[in-house]
């Protein structure tokens, strides 16, 4: 179970080239065997190298980076990959492994990227390049992950800072670690021993997400409410933590962070834990199905191609509903026009328009919408003449955000914490989002 | 082709011409290729200064760049010996990084590589149990030959180790010797077999995973280690839980009967299982017939439900394909909330379980129904993730929904994606043909789509309009007629094809119009695509049977045409067909039948789901998602007629406790344990507090685990004989007396049914109140100074384990495992006694070890250098 890793950056059109090159700086970072050394993925098994199928592969997938399958097959191996942040992790199988193991491990790589350097670029990754090389080897023993929890990681291998390089270039410390992170021997994994802050805070943010399919004429075809509880936990020592909420039931589908106790959830309705250190997603869940989800906004839409002639009309106004006295902020509504469309000549009585005309993308970023001044996009679709008309209208794509609101009514009740002395400052926050909120026109 | 063989060697790393021709290239780009090149061969040389200092910042910085070198992939082999040399570095860091230079070149350089060996040899026997395990990393990852001995002892000695980290090293090594020389295979199993006992959370993942690499048919092994790795399963970490969880998926098949059989009466079944009462009498009147779950199928599934709530996409999948292969069919509902849940998350992760929903859609419909609508399509989706997610709305469609569907198809047959567009009318075509009730309607819908502009839509409704009428040979000549005009039009190959084949087949019922579409085809015969053509040369013999009088000629005309044409299936066809239909003196009997022949009735094309016949590989595989066998993939077997016996999944005590003896006797004779026993001191004391903390979390944990009240005499009367080695076995006692208990109950049913039942409640009470007390130990874990005192209040109460329990505390160890605890198999170093003759040979042909056998453990630093000229002289060709 063999994970290596190639990247490259992607852009439309440059897509071939970038992955064959791509590939090749990946295979350049692979071992003798084919593969990237440091990760010591069954080398053996990977002798032969990948030929030069990936680069064929991706001309023949490359109409659309989104639609590369992640599991391809070569003559002698397996392909398997992610696309993150405008690169893919490319994985080299030889044998049966469960395909999600080596995808979800690969995203942990990304996870771990992004949370030691800030950002998971070709750049960021380049720059440092060892302690690519020394994570990899910690997260990773001949195909099978060792450690991937980021508390024993960052342990091991602490995270480049610029303070620390100089620090470090003066006495001649590492940073890597010389003991076994304690955690990696005790039954919580999660949790690095010996934490210590002055001050003790516990952050907990609701998060909630609304997908949705309206269609044309308004109504909901689809909609269900996801949440996830992201906590950011700064306690000294072993501290246990319960959470209760005030309406547990509407909880339907929860999946855990593997700290949480699964019986005491399932007897008493509480989450009860012993945190990592610093910031994860404690729980994600789904609101049953049987509740009626509010949709917050409405949008009245008027698109329309004219037979025979080069323009259109567009026409879009947006406005809340059952807002529960809140404000929806950060609105932004995208849509994806058909390929025929040029140009587009639009006012907005509110926020500004960019459209792209190589993507015909439309991104429209209406702000806070008042309920006194309703928001609108009015105006001209510039078609290529001669073409026929769109057959479909696209679709809108809209974001929005209300804070101190969780759309499902989830409260959190209380949250106790047992086995330290000190008293932390405890902390509760709730948003609401769109999620993949789509009104079809 | 070039480029690739080029790269071929550049990654074999054999031709050092190529790596310099490599290099050169590289540089040729910012300035002239030979200044550089030599100046790169300057840099080699002070990086090799750097490495030959004595300031640990310097070496840290050269490593840092060798590495940096390795990474662009230039060759860094010939800085092989400087490098080599700091493999004793007592600065981390630097030896990380020569670790992950010495596992890159190590197997181009066999002998130099040997030079680190004794290195490793001495971090072996490190008091950190870092140290020692990443030690064994790189000695089991360095792939030489010759050290498979040294190798294979370093595996025997670390599945030894009191330290779990350790344990999992050495598990991790086995896969890797195997794969180096897989002549080791029956030592290893023994290895493995050893580590399959282990209890440590740790080591469990990994062992099964040499396992599954090493003796996958091995199934005896597991035995009796099933009930343990079950109870294990929950704790251990998330990507052991995938690999256990499919071993005993297979495991699981190979062990317990069907729990599938007579599906209708599976709820009576479930019923007995339960409320045992009611149903005792019926189970004496029967008493082979009902099925009753074997406990430990019942255990299994069980213990991984929990698990359906990982947030980790692979062990949900996990879980999935468990149920779904082992469970009860009523109790495979479950899982389809938490895969549901699984489509929220990114792409790749979507597309494999999707395709895990459509294979399981086809075969039991109701598990996803009330999701149906979470399989709707956004139009940001990308395609595979549309097409799939319509594949699994038509295996879900039924007469109750299908009005809903339709509406909904409705709106991506307009879609912009036109590939998606195809295959939603595909869909709809299958739809159409499953539910009889809106066959018309969807043909009616299909039919409107014709006049649609775009090509492809159109080609696409064509093909399963064609496919539709075939299956109903009603009264469709409208249609057909329409689809006539649209032959001037349309230019996809496929749709026209598909057109005349229709028209052929239904001549007689548009006798006025298929004349016509003859005469405009023969026009356009020699630019038509070769399928297009084959079907005009159909349609020609089939009018030409039917109605010989306005086509004879126009017919001959397309079969001389044919004859001549490039294509030798187009040819064949025509020779065939002028035979079959044109009469002559030569044919025989067949050409009287032609038109039996041409016109038969022909079955109906079935259209079906791609995922059909997915379902004999194991969901949520490699091979299942690429359909076909992938390397290495393991059948699962088909449910026994007959279970196997399952009293071998007993643990007995005694048994137990012989097959530990000998190899604790073998390692007890050496004095050396002392040096263990420092060295863990010695982390203690460096980071006590976080180690004590966990240790008596760790351990009160499992205390609890066994401290199960409701069966404290069994465990109090089989741990007397064993006082030493009692503690580690005692859940095995408990689930031996179980099982006693069980198989008693086996010889007379009635009670047997009785015996069951409590045992299953108390078992799963038992879960219920570790879980509970779990918190507790968690509590005392976080106050250090408490925590000693604590757990001895615990062994207080508690008799038995008291003397066990301060062995442990004497011991001081910081690990969570009990053996490690175990006197009896406390490993120790290995001295000369363990090694095997052959081995001693071995190693004194390769003159590492100086004096001793042992492996040159003890050779102090100094006299590295000197080892390392022996081996120079030894090997000469090296230099």
């Amino acid at each position: 179970m063999r994970a290596p890793e190639s990247k490259c950056t992607v852009e439309r059109g440059g897509f071939f080239q970038a992955v064959g090159k791509a590939i090749y700086w990946a295979l350049q970072l692979r071992g003798p065997h084919g593969l990237l050394s440091c990760l010591s993925l069954r080398p053996e098994r990977t002798r032969r190298r990948i030929t030069d199928r990936p680069r064929s592969w991706a001309q023949e997938k490359a109409a659309d980076v989104e639609n590369v399958p992640p599991v391809i097959s070569t003559p002698h191996h397996y392909l398997i990959s992610i696309y993150r942040d405008k690169l893919f992790f490319v994985s080299v199988i030889q044998t049966e492994v469960p395909p999600l193991f080596v995808i979800e491990f690969l995203h942990r790589v990304a996870d771990t990227f992004q949370d030691y350097f800030g950002e998971c670029s070709e750049a960021a990754i380049k720059d440092n390049v060892v302690i690519v090389y020394e994570l990899l080897e910690e997260m990773l023993d001949n195909g099978f992950p060792l450690a991937t929890e980021s508390n024993i990681l960052k342990e091991l291998i602490k995270p480049p800072t610029i303070l620390r390089s100089v620090v470090n270039s003066i006495t001649g410390s590492s940073n890597v670690g010389d003991t076994l992170p304690t955690g990696q021997l005790s039954n919580i994994p999660w949790r690095r021993a010996g934490v210590k802050y002055t001050n003790n805070e516990a952050y907990f943010d609701v998060v909630e997400e609304i997908d949705a399919i309206i269609d044309k004429s308004g109504s909901t075809v689809f909609a269900e409410i996801q949440g996830v509880i992201d906590a950011c936990i700064k306690l000294s020592g072993m501290p246990d933590l319960s959470l209760s909420f005030m309406n547990p039931r509407l909880l339907d589908d929860v999946s855990f962070h593997p700290c949480i106790r699964f019986k005491r959830w399932e007897s008493e309705r509480v989450l009860s834990f012993i945190p990592p250190d610093g910031n994860f997603r404690l729980i994600s869940y789904r609101v049953s199905s049987q509740n009626l989800v509010a949709i917050p906004v409405y949008v009245k839409h008027s698109i329309s191609f004219k037979e025979n002639s080069s323009c259109g009309r567009f026409d879009v106004t947006i406005g809340p509903k059952q807002n529960m006295g809140k404000t929806i902020e950060g609105v932004t509504v995208t849509v994806h026009m058909p390929k025929v469309v040029l140009n587009m000549n639009l006012t907005p009585t509110q926020g500004s328009y960019t459209f792209d005309p190589v993507t015909k993308v439309l991104t429209w970023d209406v702000g806070k919408i008042t309920p006194q001044k309703l928001p609108s996009l009015k105006g001209l679709v510039n078609l290529q003449s001669g073409a026929p008309k769109p057959e479909e209208n696209p679709s809108l794509n809209i974001q929005f955000k209300i804070q101190q609101l969780a759309i499902s009514g989830l409260k959190v009740n209380r949250l106790d914490m047992y086995g330290e002395k000190y008293k932390p400052f405890k902390g509760v926050k709730y948003v609401t989002k769109a999620g993949k909120f789509q009104v079809r026109t | 082709m070039s480029s690739n063989s080029f790269a071929y060697n550049e990654q074999s790393g054999g031709g050092e011409a190529t790596e310099l021709g490599q290099e050169a290239t590289s540089t040729i780009s910012p300035s002239g290729a030979f200044g550089l090149f030599s100046s790169d061969l300057k840099k080699n040389e002070d990086l090799k200064q750097m490495l030959e200092s004595n300031k640990d910042s310097a070496k840290l910085d050269a490593m840092k760049r060798i590495v940096g070198m390795i990474a662009k992939g230039k060759n860094a082999s010939e800085l092989f010996p400087a490098v080599v040399k700091n493999v004793a570095s007592k600065n981390i860091e630097i030896k990380k990084l020569v670790y992950v230079y010495l596992v890159r070149y190590a197997e181009e350089q066999q002998d130099l590589a040997l030079l680190s060996i004794s290195t490793f040899q001495r971090a072996l026997k490190d008091p950190n149990q870092l140290i020692r395990a990443s030690a064994l990393r790189v000695l089991s990852s360095i792939r030489v030959p010759i050290i498979v001995p040294i190798m294979m002892l370093a595996i025997k000695e670390a599945a030894a180790d009191l330290s779990p980290y350790v344990r999992k090293n050495a598990a991790h090594a086995i896969q890797k010797l195997y794969s180096l020389d897989p002549e080791q295979k029956e030592m290893l199993i023994e290895v493995i077999e050893k580590l399959l006992k282990d209890k440590s959370i740790l080591v469990a993942g990994s062992v099964v995973m040499a396992f599954e690499e090493v003796c996958p048919d091995r199934i005896d092994l597991i035995h009796k280690n099933y009930r343990k790795l079950c109870n294990l399963l929950v704790d251990v970490e998330e990507w052991g839980q995938v690999v256990i969880i499919h071993m005993l998926t297979r495991y699981a098949r190979t062990q317990f009967v069907s729990p599938w059989r007579e599906d209708d009466g599976l709820e009576d079944n479930e019923k007995s299982f339960y409320d045992s009462d009611d149903e005792q009498k019926e189970k004496t009147d029967k008493r082979k017939k009902p099925y009753t779950m074997d406990p430990d199928h019942r255990l299994l599934i069980r213990n991984t439900k929990p698990l359906l709530q990982s947030r980790n996409a692979a062990v949900v999948m996990a879980v999935a394909q468990l149920y779904w292969h082992i469970s009860p069919k009523s109790e495979a509902g479950i899982i389809s909330k938490s895969l549901v849940r699984l489509l929220r998350s990114n792409r790749e992760v979507q597309y494999i379980v999707l395709q895990n929903i459509a294979t399981m859609s086809i075969q039991r419909k109701g598990m996803f129904e009330p999701y149906l609508k979470s399989f709707y399509v956004r139009s940001t989706d990308p395609t595979m993730i549309k097409t799939l997610k319509l594949e699994i709305l038509t295996n879900l469609a039924n007469e109750a929904n299908i009005s809903t569907l339709l509406r909904e198809f409705q709106t991506y047959v307009k879609s912009q994606d036109k590939q998606f567009a195809a295959a939603t009318i595909q869909t709809i075509g299958r739809c159409a043909t499953n539910i009889s009730e809106v066959t018309d309607t969807c043909l009616s819908g299909l039919v409107c789509l014709l006049s649609n502009r775009d090509e492809i839509v159109v080609a696409e409704s064509v093909v399963v309009i064609k496919k539709l009428l075939q299956m109903q040979p009603a009264q469709h000549g409208e249609i057909i007629k329409h689809m006539a005009k649209l032959l001037d039009s349309i230019t996809v190959p496929v749709a026209r094809a598909s057109i005349l084949w229709l028209i052929g087949e239904n001549c007689e019922r548009v006798p006025k119009i298929a004349p016509d579409v003859l005469r405009k085809m023969a026009k356009s015969f020699t630019s038509e695509d070769d399928l297009v053509k084959l079907q005009i040369l159909n349609l020609g013999a089939k009018l030409y049977l039917t109605n010989s009088k306005q086509t004879k000629l126009l017919t001959q005309y397309i079969l001389n045409l044919g004859k001549y044409d490039q294509n030798y299936d187009i040819r064949d066809r025509t020779r065939f067909i002028r035979q079959l239909i044109v009469p002559n003196e030569k044919s025989g009997a067949l050409s009287k039948y032609a038109k039996k022949i041409f016109l038969a009735q022909k079955p109906a094309p079935l259209l079906e789901s791609p995922f059909k016949d997915r379902d004999h590989f194991q969901l949520g595989t490699l091979s299942h998602t690429l359909n076909a066998k992938a390397a290495g993939y393991l059948e699962l077997s088909n449910w026994p007629e007959v279970a196997p016996d399952p009293s071998v999944r007993n643990v007995e005590v005694i048994d137990l406790a012989k097959e530990w003896t000998p190899a604790g006797k073998a390692k007890n004779e050496n004095p050396t344990k002392k040096f263990y026993s420092e060295s863990e001191e010695e982390e203690d004391s460096s980071d006590s507090s976080s180690d004590s903390g966990s240790e008596s979390g760790s351990e009160s944990g499992e205390e609890d685990e066994e401290g199960d009240s409701s069966e404290d005499s069994s465990e109090d009367s089989s741990s007397e004989p064993e006082s030493e080695s009692g503690h580690q076995s005692d859940t095995e006692n408990r689930r031996a007396a179980k099982r006693n208990s069980k198989t008693k109950g086996k010889g007379d049913s009635k009670d047997g049914k009785k015996e069951n039942e409590k045992s299953k409640t108390s078992d799963s009470s038992n879960a219920e109140s570790s879980s509970v007390e779990e918190s507790s130990s968690d509590s005392e874990s976080e106050s250090e100074s408490e925590s000693e005192s604590e757990s001895r209040k615990v062994t207080k109460e508690k008799e038995k384990k008291a003397k066990q329990d301060r062995n442990r505390l004497a011991t001081d160890a910081s690990l969570l495992d009990l053996d490690d605890f175990n006197p009896v198999s406390t490993p120790v170093a290995l001295p000369t006694p363990a090694l095997s003759p052959s081995l001693i040979a071995d190693l004194e042909g390769l003159n590492l070890s100086t004096s001793s056998s042992v492996i040159s453990v003890w050779i102090p630093s100094a006299d590295l250098r000197a080892t390392h000229q022996a081996t120079l002289q030894q090997h000469p060709h090296v230099k």
